[in-house]
């Protein structure tokens, strides 16, 4: 099963690499990760969107509880909870096609950021199955080009992840 | 509190440090990026520094010092060469838990990331076999990087810390103020168990018909062997102790049946398979233990394991009741409870099933024209009196030295379990001969393994370090030629030992004395030669072995503890 977990790091060098070492050395998956500083700056947040039964789930909560660095680990995906991720995608925008793209950005509330003659970036924002989905929409032969950040999840209402 | 307010440089700094936690020896081989600590170790007479011939055994001695005696050892080394050739000592101690701060030079900072002479990423490299490391970068954070390290590696579920220090943070300068004690948000390891699950635990080993105690290094690592007799004689069911928890609980008692595992006794492995509770403590399942899991799940038991390790319960096997805690807290507490209860377990029934595998006597083996290897450890044992610190390599005798020197006290039988690194034995005797200046250190292996770390002789003819070497010698890397017969239609591919060195000579060129034995009926003499009249001598006895002698019982790879195969059966 899909998991998404949360991770509280110290802010240290080489930090990051301890939690990604991890899960190549004991055959975890990352499906993605994304990581940035929080409002103290001496903390890192992490998330992880992982995949695996519900032993191998433990067990990676417990190791990444055993690194040193690691302050806090949720696993978000256990209760309610809000997932995001950011896509930038350009795509070709030319004659007939210019049009078409422009509604299916507008379809799925992403934003053109940039504009040329013959492209768009657009920006999107959503769970990582709506980033798929707007993929889906668009024919494949107009995508110049994806980016994206992973997912971003926080806990609903009242479950705060914090030291 | 202990303040200076000269300045001193980072590498005063880190000696005195050392001192600071007590450390009495150091052992390691200097180079380039270590100069100034090794001009700092020059100056002073606290800390005392051995000089291995090769930094894979400077972590063993170290490693061996550390297991023998509830210390944290302590190994220094400099940078790329001298860090990568570590790697294998600190993977060893990760692998059995053991406490070690490993120092490490390093390129100048200024140098890291341009390919510099003798640089290697050495936080990236043992990043996987630590239990923790650190690059410094600053004069200022070595003192508190310091007590750290020893605080990590020694708390919790013990480990080697790395401290990486490059050469210009050594030369630098600031105030010196060593911390009292460390506080971090990130690091609280448990201490008391759940108390609930304690309880709950008890109720469990009170309605058990057919019992089991299981425990690992664990309660080596945590001292708490004298609470596990206590515990084991209040409830009178049979133990087990793996091959990392020998002498956890008295080898000579009738409650212990012997080693479990791969290479255990039968009884122990049918009264790990058959039980109906089983407490395990301070181990972790491990497939050298249980086998096949899937085997070992398919017979319900109720299972309940203590460890200080969240992530060792629940990895292998479903455990009923998980209690997360410092083994001897947790055990105190389980003896007070049970000292409340009244109720008394009749389990007479299951000791007349164990007696019955008992009874099959699987350890027993045929004398020969030639030597037999168990028949070595048992005279070593007899002539010790079962209280040597015994170190081993890997291999064969390694299983023979576990199987038939009864460990009655915990912290006498040195071995790398996990990691199983060949070459160990030697400097692992070092560690221990000087952390036990007042006890036998002998040291079992093969002429396989004696060679993986062979150089050290020198080192121990120049600390005087009286270890007796037993070189069970089969012309054959034993273990390996055991699996080929078994597994691989008898094709010894590269197991056969060519070119030997003549051992004695060998020995007596390092100046030690040397001594070989070919005859059954010559084997108590030359041990009494090593250990009585040449008490305080290096003796290097190589013991000509029955060579194709195979350790058995055996459970093959990938099989269940119940499929074992007996020496008999062949």
């Amino acid at each position: 099963m899909r998991h998404i977990i949360s991770i509280l790091l110290e802010n240290e060098a080489g930090a990051l690499s301890r939690v990604a070492g991890l899960f190549s050395a004991r055959g975890y998956n990352i499906e993605t990760l994304t990581v940035a500083p929080t409002e103290d700056s001496s903390l890192s947040r992490l998330t992880i969107v992982t995949s695996g039964s519900d032993e191998v789930i433990e067990q990676i909560t417990k190791q990444l509880n055993k690194l040193i660095d690691v302050v806090k680990v949720v696993d978000l995906s256990e209760a309610a909870h809000i997932e995001r991720e950011l896509m930038l995608i350009k795509v070709r925008a030319s004659g007939k096609d210019r049009e078409e793209v422009k509604r299916m950005a507008d379809i799925f509330r992403g934003r053109i950021i940039d504009v040329t003659e013959s492209n768009y970036v657009i920006e999107l924002t959503g769970s990582g199955s709506k980033l798929d989905a707007f993929i889906q929409a668009i024919d494949a032969d107009l995508i110049l080009e994806t980016v994206r950040t992973g997912v971003s999840g926080i806990g609903r209402g009242d479950r705060i992840l914090k030291v | 509190m202990m303040t200076t307010m000269t300045m001193m440089t980072g590498a005063e700094i880190v000696i005195r440090c050392l001192q600071e936690e007590k450390v009495e020896y150091v052992f390691g081989y200097p180079g380039g990026a270590v100069l100034h600590l090794y001009d700092e170790l020059f100056k002073q007479d606290k800390v005392k520094h051995v000089l291995v011939r090769h930094e894979q055994a400077a972590v063993h001695a170290a490693d061996g010092l550390a297991r023998s005696s509830h210390k944290v050892g302590v190994a220094l080394v400099t940078s790329g060469p001298g860090a990568t050739n570590a790697v294998t000592g600190i993977a060893t101690a990760y692998m059995d838990s053991i406490p070690l701060v490993i120092i490490t030079g390093q390129v100048p900072s200024y140098y890291i990331g341009q390919d510099a002479f003798q640089e290697c990423d050495t936080v990236g490299i043992t990043r996987p076999c630590v239990k923790h490391n650190f690059l410094v970068k600053d004069v200022r954070d070595i003192a508190m990087t310091m007590k750290k390290a020893f605080y990590i590696a020694s708390s919790g579920r013990p480990g080697p810390v790395v401290v990486d220090i490059p050469k210009d943070i050594t030369a630098a300068k600031c105030k010196f103020d060593y911390p009292q004690s460390v506080q971090m948000r990130s690091y609280n390891p448990v201490v008391k168990g759940h108390l609930g699950q304690i309880k709950k635990a008890v109720q469990l080993l009170l309605g058990a018909k057919r019992p089991m105690i299981y425990t690992g290094g664990g309660v080596i690592l945590s001292n708490a062997a004298e609470q596990l007799a206590t515990l084991t004689r209040r409830l009178g069911f049979p133990i087990t102790n793996t091959l990392m928890g020998l002498g956890a609980y008295p080898a000579t008692d009738a409650q212990f049946l012997g080693m479990p595992g791969m290479h255990g006794t039968l009884e122990a492995n049918m009264a790990m398979q058959n039980c109906d509770v089983l407490l395990a403590i301070g181990a972790r399942f491990d497939d050298r233990v249980i086998g096949n899991p899937e085997n070992f799940a398919s017979l319900p038991r109720k299972i309940i394991h203590v460890d200080i390790d969240p992530s060792s319960i629940s990895k292998r096997v479903r455990v009923d009741v998980p209690i997360v805690g410092n083994v001897p807290d947790v055990l105190d507490e389980m003896i007070k409870l049970l000292e409340a209860e009244h109720a008394k377990t009749d389990i007479a029934d299951w000791w007349k099933e164990i007696d019955g595998w008992r009874s099959k006597q699987c350890m027993k083996y045929t004398m020969k024209d030639v030597i037999m290897p168990q028949f070595v450890i048992e005279k070593l044992w007899e002539l010790t009196e079962g209280n040597a610190i015994v170190t081993s390599d890997v291999g064969q005798h390694q299983m023979w030295a576990a199987q038939y020197y009864k460990f009655d006290q915990p912290r006498r039988w040195l071995n790398s379990g996990g990691l199983g690194t060949m070459g160990v034995g030697l400097p692992y005797a070092m560690g221990a001969a000087l952390a036990n200046p007042d006890k036998q250190i002998a040291c079992v292996t093969g002429e396989g393994s004696i060679q993986m770390c062979i150089q050290e002789l020198s080192t121990a003819k120049q600390f005087r370090l009286p270890i007796k070497i037993i070189n069970l010698n089969n012309r054959y890397l034993g273990m390996v030629r055991q699996w080929q017969e078994m597994f691989h239609g008898s094709r010894y591919a590269e197991s056969y030992m060519d070119s030997l060195p003549d051992f004695v000579k060998l020995a007596e060129a390092y100046g030690h004395v040397g001594i070989r034995v070919e005859r059954p009926e010559d084997v108590e003499g030359a041990l009494k030669r090593a250990f009585v009249d040449h008490k305080d001598d290096l003796v290097f006895l190589d013991i000509l072995t029955d060579r194709e002698a195979n350790v058995f019982p055996m459970v093959a790879a990938g099989k269940g503890l119940s499929e074992m195969i007996l020496a008999e059966d062949l």
